[in-house]
């Protein structure tokens, strides 16, 4: 909503500035957007007269004119305009004025003949969009006076950015009513006497659609004049609005709405066929809307029709046939009541947004289509004549929005909003809100809620209404106090921060991607889901929720590759969603990426690529943090994104919790990666509990080592060979790491050489060589057994 | 006794001399040893009378001890100088850079996020999360935003179907959390948020986290106080702050935080596009729809619930002047932070 200040002063004037007065409503909770000049800086322009007009000399499209307006006499001034003639009235910039963007004007030779000033459109004083032309003044405009002072260009348009609860300050006499509570001053609107009906005319209405439409009012007025102007004062107010002028009766209807928050719609009463009726539409319907679009009703669109067809789409635009036009000489008027809930989301599903939509499905006044009707007539009468006919109202009375009672509680003001205010100040806020004291007792009072307020329904509703005129910072700022048990945690329960930690502690940097990827990367990473797809996408590239985490690091390791950044190493945590029949799961995973150098580039050299083993390690330092290492398991697994030899399933148990390998050589290639990149994702809940600590008592024996070099066929996976030692070592065997593995020169093509090494350690004795030669004999024994290994 | 002295000037002259342990060994050995030449005096002694004895004695021995203590201080001289020339040896230039993996940094939304997280923790608040994907009723209904409601409008939601949305804000996580747990509550709810807008101020994801309490004669100025201490804590500055009436289904009253703007420091600037004020939080005390859609008795139970956005609070707090920088994962600004 965007008004005149000058106008809302013929309302309501208390002694603010134009600027104060935005922000007193903005603390009220009518948030000023703008306060803007309402015309460019300009100076030295008066009302003009072109009292002679003749062709240039030397120049087709110049005209050399005669203009009356200066202090000193007639001036000669050369224009350009198409419309220049003799006889009207436009702007006249002076020598010596000064248009917006510090443009002086000064005397000036155009092709040989002297020019004293300028002729303006709109455009050029930044008072409107026509450029076509000067901008031709009313007739009556004073010869002579200067331009800012005959359209009262001094003032500003203050534009309010209203909540839509506030559907009540959609006009400026819902903003006077506000500004008038604030200050306690008094708020007085023009006086909307009732004009007297010259005719018997009228137009029957039905209201067939029940709550939809309960109340509507109509009046014919038969005989204008269309081909009048608006008048100046009242295109200035609707361009202050940010409306443009149109024709009379459409700039009138505008101007009522501005004015009292009514939507108001004038037909051609000759162009109705019968009576109006108020109804839903029939699924198919066709109407062909103002801004000359067609549309196809949906069923359930409340419809403003006559006896043969659709007029109106009820309270959201108006249709063309019935529109007024330029040689309409007799009007029908409509202000009617369309319940919110008629009217809500209906605008949008036509793709429209308009003024009235704007109001209807906020709500308006339930009682204001009475006056607006006498405004809107004692307007019309003024610029276009003609007589009207009577008002004639329609009510369904008992489908009407019913009247609320509210009971304030004086306790509940104390509690709720933790201020004690006066019973008389209490009363005096909401009566001047226009609200109506109706019966008090003991604990507080009964208000009536008057027919402009639609959010007012419940005793919190009037909470806000005091806190807000008692202004939100005069409520005192208050600990809250509360009973504070101590909460069990579980140790077990390993927080995602702890994982940050140890994967930023390991150099990864965390990365936060979006949680919708471009259908492609999906498919190309998880060819078998389905994926989540949204229905309004922001673009092809936002379309669908990402059923891993991995699509959305390659895209952000693409845009640092992009940017000379060649070592990365990205993790991010978050959702996944992955269909699983009618179900989402929303699982929250870990993801991280590696790709460059092992290390960053440093003076002690190194310069080895990242491998499958250096993210293994990241991997397992995760799992670490969970103390659990043991329980999980790494086995060669398939990914479809993934190399097919270089790829592990990570297991908890039998349960499947996560993945890790280098990205598939082709889909590095499609990313258009020059080298391998190393990913993993695991599912945060897969990982599990973490186990809480139980101690061990330390051995006081010394431990022994032995070191085995075995030979074993190569395709047998490590996991397997130290499975097998644990197996056959027995219970004295407390570490067992691999030192060493071999393949190539001195060994069969397809045996490997692995080195163990076995530390045993009993907890109360010292081992002796027998007992340790019989275990390193049992695993050698197993090894042989089981994977034909033999000693080297 | 010429020969005494000769000796004794020669051997302190060797000592001198000696220019290694091996060196200074053999002096000792040729003078002091056994079949020293100094030594061999003293086995000269028997010739002498046993008057003259003990003087010659003493003059040899005296001799001995200056050559022995010329010696060892050569010898400590010499060890010393060894020692010297290996630490010369082994200095390295500390100034070169360490070794190994370099350290990754957090992402300035997850700083932010946790950092918010502690205050609220610190005073008793548990941490609740939800779906990201949810249903219409969470999202809206339970919220007292029914169907076609013009708050819808503010939204701009993205739709999977009619019913299911991705979730606009976290308020959802209230209903979702007031649903299983009794009064009294604190909670936090942290998190992604989407809406289906995107411009230079507009991402179509972002981060919220929303706060709750729910007790016996929660008062808006407790609503106030909470803020108030919130935003100073988070700033480390004693900003102003203040309140304006606002509007959102599921408070009443409603209002909106503004911090004065900590570019201009409230002279109007750029930032807060010269208003002096930066809009901070929206907050309010729960609607009583609100409650009655999670079984709460609201004339028992009052509260109020706060919406903090994440990426303007990093904005603010870093100095950061894009949005999308937060989701560019541009390494050269993830490691800033």
């Amino acid at each position: 909503m965007k008004f005149s200040n000058a106008w809302l002063r013929e309302w309501v004037n208390p002694q603010l500035s134009a600027q104060e007065l935005a922000d007193q409503i903005t603390m009220a909770g009518l948030e000023v957007d703008g306060v803007e000049k309402v015309a460019g800086d300009f100076s030295g322009v008066v009302v003009g007269e072109i009292i002679g007009c003749e062709q240039h000399p030397d120049a087709d499209k110049l005209r050399v004119c005669k203009v009356a307006g200066h202090p000193d006499g007639e001036m000669q001034v050369v224009c350009g305009a198409p419309n220049a003639r003799t006889g009207i009235k436009i702007p006249f910039a002076l020598v010596g004025a000064k248009l917006p963007g510090d443009f002086k004007i000064k005397k000036a030779k155009l092709r040989g003949v002297e020019s004293f000033g300028m002729l303006c459109a709109q455009t050029e004083l930044d008072l409107g969009d026509d450029s076509d032309g000067i901008w031709e003044l009313p007739a009556d405009a004073p010869t002579g006076t200067d331009l800012r002072e005959y359209l009262q260009l001094d003032d500003v348009a203050i534009e309010v950015d209203l909540t839509p609860n506030r559907s009540d300050c959609l006009g400026v006499a819902g903003i006077a009513r506000e500004v008038g509570v604030l200050n306690r001053c008094p708020v007085a609107g023009p006086e909307i006497p009732p004009v007297a009906a010259k005719i018997d005319d009228s137009v029957p209405v039905t209201l067939a659609a029940e709550d939809a439409c309960p109340r509507y009012v109509g009046r014919v007025i038969r005989n204008i004049d269309i081909t009048a102007t608006t008048p100046l004062w009242m295109q200035e107010r609707l361009r202050r609005s940010g409306l443009r002028s149109i024709d009379p009766v459409v700039d009138v209807t505008n101007y009522v709405l501005l004015e009292l928050g009514q939507p108001m719609h004038a037909f051609d009463l000759n162009k109705l066929n019968g009576g109006i009726k108020v109804r839903l539409a029939e699924e198919g319907e066709e109407l062909t809307l103002l801004d000359g679009q067609e549309v196809k009703l949906n069923a359930g669109t409340l419809l403003i029709a006559d006896e043969k067809q659709p007029l109106a789409i009820a309270g959201i635009m108006g249709g063309l046939d019935s529109s007024v036009t330029d040689s309409t000489r007799d009007i029908f008027l409509e202000s009617a009541f369309f319940s919110p809930l008629a009217i809500a989301g209906k605008a949008r599903s036509y793709g429209l947004h308009t003024d009235s939509s704007h109001r209807f499905e906020r709500g308006v006044d339930y009682r204001l289509q009475e006056t607006a009707v006498e405004r809107a007539t004692q307007l019309l009468v003024e610029i276009v004549g003609g007589e009207p006919g009577p008002v004639h109202l329609r009510e369904l009375e008992e489908v009407m929005p019913t009247e609320r009672h509210i009971k304030l509680r004086r306790a509940r003001v104390a509690n709720g909003l933790g201020i004690t205010m006066a019973d008389d100040e209490i009363v005096d806020i909401l009566t001047r809100l226009g609200l109506e004291k109706i019966d008090s007792d003991a604990d507080g009072w009964t208000f009536l809620v008057p027919s402009f307020r639609f959010d007012i329904a419940i005793e919190s509703d009037l909470l806000e209404e005091l806190a807000r005129v008692y202004g939100y910072n005069r409520i005192p700022s208050v600990s809250f106090t509360a009973e504070l048990d101590i909460e069990p945690r579980a140790e077990s329960k390993i927080a995602t921060s702890a994982l940050e930690q140890t994967l930023l502690a390991r150099g990864y940097n965390e990365a936060i991607t979006f949680s919708f990827i471009d259908r492609e990367s999906a498919a190309l990473f998880d060819p078998q889901a389905e994926p989540v797809a949204l229905q309004n996408p922001i673009s092809a590239d936002l379309a669908v929720m990402r059923t891993s985490l991995i699509p959305g690091l390659c895209k952000a390791l693409q845009y640092n590759l992009n940017r000379q950044q060649g070592r990365v190493r990205l993790f991010e945590t978050g959702l996944r969603f992955v269909p699983a029949g009618e179900q989402l799961q929303q699982e929250p995973m870990i993801a991280g990426l590696a790709y460059g150098p092992r290390f960053a580039e440093n003076w002690t050299g190194g310069k080895d690529w990242v491998d499958f083993y250096d993210v293994k390690a990241d991997v397992e330092a995760l799992l670490d943090n969970l103390g659990a290492g043991d329980a999980f398991r790494f086995a060669a697994g398939q990914h479809p994104a993934l190399h097919p030899g270089q790829c592990a399933t990570i297991f908890r148990g039998d349960v499947e919790v996560g993945v890790i390998g280098a990205l598939h050589p082709q889909l590095q290639k499609q990313l258009d990666l020059p080298k391998t990149a190393f990913v993993f994702e695991l599912s945060l809940e897969g990982l599990g509990e973490a186990r809480v600590p139980a101690f061990k008592p330390l051995s006081k024996f010394p431990e022994v080592r032995r070191d085995l070099a075995l030979l074993i066929d190569a395709d047998v996976p490590a996991a397997s060979v130290m499975d097998c030692v644990v197996e056959a070592a027995g219970e004295t065997l407390t570490d067992l790491n691999i030192f060493d593995v071999y393949q190539g020169k001195g060994i069969d093509f397809n045996r490997k050489s692995v080195a163990l090494g076995l530390t045993f350690q009993h907890p109360s004795r010292t081992l002796n060589d027998d007992e340790i030669n019989a275990a390193v004999d049992a695993v050698v024994g197993l090894l042989e057994q089981k994977y034909n290994a033999s000693l080297r | 006794m010429q020969d005494l002295q000769s000796l004794t000037e020669q051997a302190l002259e060797l000592v001198e001399k000696a220019d290694g342990l091996a060196a200074l060994d053999q002096v000792r050995v040729d003078y002091l040893g056994k079949k020293g030449q100094i030594t061999a005096l003293l086995k000269g002694l028997g010739k002498l009378s046993a008057e003259e004895r003990p003087a010659a004695g003493a003059k040899i021995n005296e001799a001995k001890q200056q050559v022995q203590d010329k010696i060892n201080a050569r010898r400590n001289a010499l060890e010393q100088a060894a020692i010297n020339a290996k630490l010369a040896e082994e200095t390295i230039d500390v100034t070169l850079p360490g070794r190994g993996e370099e350290q990754g940094n957090m992402h300035p939304i997850t700083r932010t996020l946790r950092r918010v997280e502690e205050f609220f923790v610190r005073i008793g608040f548990s941490v609740e999360k939800g779906p990201e994907v949810e249903q219409d009723y969470y999202n809206f209904e339970a919220l007292n935003i029914p169907a076609h409601h013009p708050a819808r409008a503010m939204h701009d939601t993205f739709y999977i179907d009619p019913t299911t949305v991705l979730r606009t804000h976290t308020s959802s996580v209230q209903i979702r959390t007031m649903e299983k747990k009794a009064p009294p509550l604190r909670i936090i709810c942290p998190g992604r948020v989407y809406r289906c807008d995107s411009d230079v101020t507009h991402s179509p994801m972002f981060h919220q986290i929303e706060g709750l309490v729910v007790g016996e004669n929660v008062s808006f100025a407790h609503l106030k106080g909470c803020i108030d201490q919130f935003l100073r804590a988070f700033f480390e500055a004693d900003v102003p702050v203040r309140f304006r009436p606002s509007y959102f289904p599921f408070t009443e009253p409603s209002a909106e935080a503004d911090i004065q703007c900590t570019a201009c420091g409230g002279e109007g600037c750029r930032v807060c596009s010269g208003t002096g004020w930066l809009e901070i939080l929206g907050c309010g005390m729960v609607h009583p729809n609100v409650f009655a859609a999670c079984d709460i008795d609201s004339e028992k139970y009052s509260g109020f619930a706060f919406g903090i956005g994440i990426e303007r609070l990093a904005m603010l707090r870093y100095g950061v002047n894009d949005l999308r920088l937060f989701f560019d994962n541009d390494l050269r600004f993830l490691k800033q932070f």
